[in-house]
């Protein structure tokens, strides 16, 4: 579970550079999102065992990141921390799958190594995928892809909403822990005589503020839609994007390029 | 509990995607029906969930502490419809802006961590148990037994979607075994945070809770069409990408037993089996096995475990790490001559 500042700050990070101007960043966000699922559903339909066909896809998060100026560093430390989930269930792969199933004249790798190491590549290429795409497209503008999907706008209002007021009461949370950490200094969590006031209080003041936010936004002429601002026109360039990803990916789920690339340098040693 | 992207297969995430889908539609149809100022009361309270999932509750006696589930508690405060899509906007939220659990493990995980707790534990246990006339002490072990059951099945089901993907190696008395006491005790604390919750908003301010208390249940017979609605389609549409390799199931049933399907004993199975031979259309979803690979499942070796194989991957995977890294170079190269550029000019 990160803490609260790790979260603000994730927040606050990926919302700036959402707001960067590279290239990415101009392309239609529905152009973005569907690239994007594109891309997971090709990584993850790799069989258990095809780790070295599935390595080429890593192209698409490099080629991402340094085109639309993403700083690697904060994105792995993101990774560091929910990994224990992807580790947890696929360390237990190479103490079930004994079969040797690479064997090189030095050295023989069994089933199970092969099936966590793709556990943990798809681990890394899917999160950095779904990241990179905030990174560049924002909240607004995956509303817009939403909206252009036919997505109900209740709906749609509603998740813009949740993210913005999420950084709010996460603010919110940091003051009343605080507050309660000075006056129970050695603690490590809220004691549990506390468990139902401090979050039930939060929760009374949440409530009322939705009722604050409300009239605010009928004062603000409020009619029941969320305007997510003009939605950009497709272009030649969105459509070269979605289809020159897409036919790349096609490629290397059936072409399984470095056995091929292997197999010729092999030949050529022959 | 959130599930990764990693660990399933597409044909699990888009089976769990038109069954969450199907229930997030109706959800919508039946929410635009109520007042404009329930929009933001959901969002507030679906930001409320997820801060306050960040508060360590200490567990008394333990050096450990507890979080607070999400899903009950939002069914509780705005209904289960409504508290469904909440559920599932702070479920996009954190595998969008915190990667937890992916994007295409979100059916998975909007099914596993809400429709359980609003179709299922809500309406069957926690109003069994809360009925009309809501005290202090029904509403807390109301929340507390639903907390409990909802985490159960969340549990089950991340085992089985697990499972069914095949991709990790876990058999599933084993992954049951470990997945379900486990959660029992994580359940255990969330549900008694939650009821402590419930139960200081019902003395504190009761027509939160009153209201939602007072709306009409839902209709289980609507929700179990939309599900049937979403399997037909599952199984209509998304078999034809369907692995010619045995599943997670079967496997562990070879693993365990040694054959691919159990041997069945007995009149009825037998009975049963000369009447499935008759109806079924498509047998062990008989597929065209490819020439070059061996058909699982029949006696032969999967993969082919070869040695010139193995090298020319491990060549081959190098020199495309080391392409990719070469690309990547380029393209930041011909940046930084970009950048020079217009720094000049």
């Amino acid at each position: 579970m990160p803490t609260i500042a790790e979260s603000l700050n994730n927040i606050r990070l990926l919302d700036e550079l959402s707001g960067q101007a590279t290239p990415v960043h101009r392309l239609h966000p529905l152009t973005k999102l569907l690239t994007t699922l594109s891309f997971l559903v090709v990584t993850v339909s790799f069989g258990k065992y095809d780790l070295s066909a599935m390595l080429p896809l890593i192209i698409y998060p490099v080629a991402l990141m340094i085109t639309g100026d993403i700083p690697f560093t904060p994105l792995f430390k993101r990774m560091l921390i929910i990994s224990p989930l992807a580790i947890g269930l696929g360390i237990f792969n190479p103490f079930f799958d004994r079969e040797p199933l690479i064997i090189l004249p030095w050295l023989q790798i069994s089933g199970g190594w092969v099936s966590f190491t793709v556990i943990m590549l798809k681990f890394v290429l899917t999160v950095l995928a779904a990241l990179i795409l905030v990174a560049t497209t924002g909240i607004t503008g995956i509303a817009s892809a939403l909206r252009a999907l036919r997505i109900p706008k209740i709906f749609v209002m509603q998740l813009i909403l949740t993210y913005r007021y999420i950084a709010l009461l996460l603010e919110e949370v940091a003051r009343i822990l605080l507050a309660y950490s000075l006056r129970s200094p050695f603690s490590r969590g809220v004691h549990f005589s506390a468990w139902g006031s401090l979050s039930g209080q939060l929760l009374i003041k949440t409530h009322l503020r939705a009722q604050r936010v409300y009239e605010s936004m009928l004062c603000r002429g409020f009619a029941g839609e969320y305007n997510t601002g003009s939605l950009k026109r497709f272009s030649l360039l969105d459509l070269a994007y979605f289809t020159g990803f897409t036919l790349f990916f096609i490629t290397v789920r059936y072409g399984n390029i470095p056995v091929r690339i292997g197999a010729l340098i092999t030949d050529l040693i022959k | 509990m959130h599930m990764a992207d990693a660990l399933i297969s597409p044909a699990v995430g888009a089976g769990m995607w038109a069954a969450a889908t199907g229930i997030a539609l109706y959800s919508i149809k039946k929410v635009q029906d109520m007042e404009n100022h329930k929009v933001p009361l959901m969002a507030v309270m679906g930001a409320f969930v997820f801060a306050a999932q960040m508060i360590n509750f200490s567990i008394p006696g333990t050096g450990s502490s507890g979080h607070l589930g999400g899903g009950l508690l939002l069914a509780i405060l705005l209904g289960p419809y409504a508290g469904f899509l909440t559920m599932a906007s702070v479920l996009i939220i954190q595998a969008l802006f915190f990667a937890d659990g992916g994007l295409l493990a979100l059916g998975c995980n909007t099914f596993n961590l809400g429709f359980y707790s609003c179709f299922i534990i809500y309406p069957l246990i926690y109003r069994l148990i809360v009925n009309k006339k809501p005290s202090t002490a029904r509403l807390f072990t109301g929340t507390l037994i639903a907390a409990v059951i909802g985490l159960q099945l969340g549990a089950f089901s991340v085992v089985l979607e697990t499972v069914v993907s095949g991709r990790t190696e876990l058999p599933f008395s084993t992954f049951i075994m470990l997945m379900q006491p486990i959660h029992l005790a994580i359940g255990i604390v969330e549900g008694l945070v939650t009821a402590s919750i419930v139960a200081f908003v019902w003395q504190a301010r009761p027509e939160i809770i009153e209201h939602t208390s007072s709306t009409r249940g839902i209709s289980v017979s609507r929700v179990l069409a939309a599900f049937a609605l979403a399997a037909i389609l599952t199984g209509g549409v998304l078999s034809w990408f369907a692995s010619t390799r045995p599943d997670g199931l079967e496997w562990s049933i070879a693993k365990i037993s040694g054959q691919e399907q159990l041997e069945s004993n007995g009149t009825i199975h037998k009975v049963l089996a000369a009447v499935q031979a008759k109806i079924a259309f498509l047998p062990d979803y008989s597929f065209k096995s490819s020439p070059e690979l061996p058909a699982a499942g029949h006696g032969q070796q999967w993969p082919a475990v070869n040695g010139e194989t193995s090298f020319a991957g491990l060549i081959g995977g190098i020199m495309t790490l080391l392409l990719a890294g070469l690309a990547g170079l380029g393209i930041m190269y011909i940046k930084k001559l970009r950048k020079a550029k217009v720094l000049v000019e």
